[in-house]
């Protein structure tokens, strides 16, 4: 197959044309811009339409429409961008809408700055807009892994009826790596959506909503969507580097931050120290039961991200107390170095009482 | 061996294009390779520059504090960049733009005056080419061959401008080569 090299955010772009998506709608921001400008030349060309709407609201309202419809449907955008769209994100949680939302995070809180943070984790994964909602949350940490997961993410938005976020920073939508793209799916020969919104002749209308004032039938509606929630357990990803015997500090990083760190462990098991990494790769639903697994043989946790601490939460979560877990985050735009990490691993370690070989 | 390099420059001298040149022909020879451009918010006729990372392994940071290389087009990127390259990496700068040396003398130097003899080779907008010609002999981290092979596959457009840019990268490279 055909090596590439693409910046994240068209190759994003192009992931969603293989899934067969044939309708974008969006609005600029930083830095995500790639993505829409890539398909504002794609789509037309694969017979697909590209609409830069007028705002965050309307994109994702547009979203929710054509979903309805039972087409594949993507936007992107990024933080306070993201922040607009939680209105419709919550609408097609609640009427069981598949779709996929890029989310290429920037620092904030507020407009913030435009280089790569972390800073909306709890916002993809806790919620984003109201309602006791979930979705499936995907965090890639190479242009590959961001190809192949926005093709997944169309399969298990249409699998579940329910929204995915792909979640990555500004430096995996601006990096750019060789990618090989899968052969592409004909929209034509995607299965039927037997609920979609496609004309009513000759049978039963259908009917896309998020709106039950009865509240015992909007409980109901509730835990069945809670039991959806939970079988989306069955696609839960992780991935682990040399984590096969005990380690002292077990790293625990997702996207940018876990190729940060891994340059990090290469450069500790050099030097004799025993570390791994642990890399949650679908952060909603959270690889927890692996993470308490691989916790069991690790002497001390360092979770490290580019925020102040918000996947700490679910790590904590995970190991209940177990072992002892430590926090290391850079914000505002700024990244680690893999240095920073080594010393705060030894730092961690020191601290444990262990030896730093 | 995973070569880190950090290609510096004004906005319009072309380092994105010759940093990504070198990610090209490193695909091209099967190896793993990262381009990354340094996205803030800057000013027209700025600084701007980008890391690009060649290894034979899966690449962990595409960016890097302690670069083993550096491309040096103007003289603030020499003054930002000089002191992160790692001792014995090798630093080109523009002579034609720079008018010292840098103060570190565990680097391997190659100065080329790559305005001048872009301007000979038929634009000066080659440049750029002059440098990455002389990073790749200095280096040997990509091959002639493989450098003109990714120009002519992605400036095919313009047969004329391909023209000119092979002429400089060659020219780069027996600077690169005698300096080395």
């Amino acid at each position: 197959m055909e090596k590439k090299l693409m910046k994240g955010c068209e190759a994003i772009g192009e992931a969603a044309i293989c899934a067969g998506a044939r309708l974008f709608f969006g609005y600029p921001i930083t830095p995500q811009n790639e993505i829409p400008e890539y398909l504002s030349s794609r789509m037309p060309q694969v017979g697909g339409t590209f609409v830069q709407a007028e705002s965050e609201v309307a994109a994702s309202n547009m979203l929710y429409g054509a979903s309805g419809a039972g087409k594949r449907v993507i936007t992107s955008s990024s933080s306070p961008g993201i922040s607009l769209m939680g209105e419709a994100l919550s609408y097609m949680a609640g009427a069981e809408l598949p779709a996929v939302i890029v989310s290429i995070m920037r620092a904030g809180p507020g407009l913030g700055g435009i280089l790569p943070s972390q800073s909306d984790y709890f916002q993809a994964t806790k919620g984003g807009g109201h309602g006791d909602y979930r979705v499936m949350v995907l965090a890639p940490e190479t242009v590959q892994e961001a190809v192949d997961h926005t093709i997944k993410a169309f399969d298990y938005a249409d699998k579940y009826r329910n929204p995915v976020i792909i979640l990555a920073d500004g430096i995996l939508g601006q990096m750019m790596e060789p990618v090989t793209f899968p052969e592409p799916v004909r929209p034509e020969d995607l299965p039927e959506k037997p609920w979609a919104t496609t004309g009513a002749k000759g049978r039963e209308r259908n009917i896309v909503n998020s709106l039950y004032l009865n509240p015992d039938v909007l409980e109901e509606r509730n835990w069945q969507l809670v039991k959806k929630y939970e079988a989306m357990r069955e696609d839960v990803e992780f991935d682990t580097y040399h984590l096969d015997d005990e380690v002292d500090v077990m790293i625990v990083a997702y996207g940018t931050v876990a190729r940060i760190a891994r340059t990090a462990v290469d450069t500790m098991r050099e030097q004799g120290m025993r570390v791994g990494l642990f890399r949650p790769v679908t952060v909603y639903p959270f690889p927890s039961d692996a993470l308490a697994e691989a916790a069991d043989k690790a002497g001390a946790v360092l979770t490290s991200e580019l925020s102040t601490g918000q996947m700490l939460e679910d790590v904590k979560a995970a190991i209940a107390g177990k072992r002892p877990v430590e926090f290391f985050g850079r914000v505002g735009g700024n990244l680690m170095a893999p240095e920073e990490i080594v010393e705060q691993v030894t730092a961690l370690m020191e601290r444990q009482g262990r030896s730093v070989a | 061996m995973q070569s880190e390099i950090i290609l510096a420059g004004f906005g319009g001298q072309g380092v994105l294009l010759i940093g990504k040149l070198i990610a090209l022909a490193g695909m091209d020879d099967n190896r793993e390779v990262t381009w990354m451009p340094a996205y803030g918010p800057e000013m027209r006729g700025g600084t701007c520059n980008c890391t690009v990372v060649v290894g034979d392994k899966k690449i962990g940071s595409p960016i890097s504090k302690r670069p083993h290389h550096l491309i040096a087009l103007n003289l603030p990127s020499l003054d930002k960049f000089e002191d992160e390259v790692r001792p014995g990496g090798i630093i080109v700068t523009n002579t034609s733009l720079i008018n010292r040396r840098p103060k570190r003398d565990d680097i391997k130097l190659v100065e080329v005056p790559a305005n001048a003899i872009a301007i000979e080779a038929g634009s000066p907008r080659a440049a750029n080419m002059v440098a990455l010609g002389a990073f790749a002999a200095a280096s040997g981290l990509v091959t002639l061959e493989g450098l003109i092979d990714v120009l002519d596959k992605n400036l095919a457009k313009n047969p004329k401008l391909a023209e000119i840019n092979r002429v400089a990268v060659s020219r780069g490279y027996e600077l690169g080569r005698a300096g080395a």
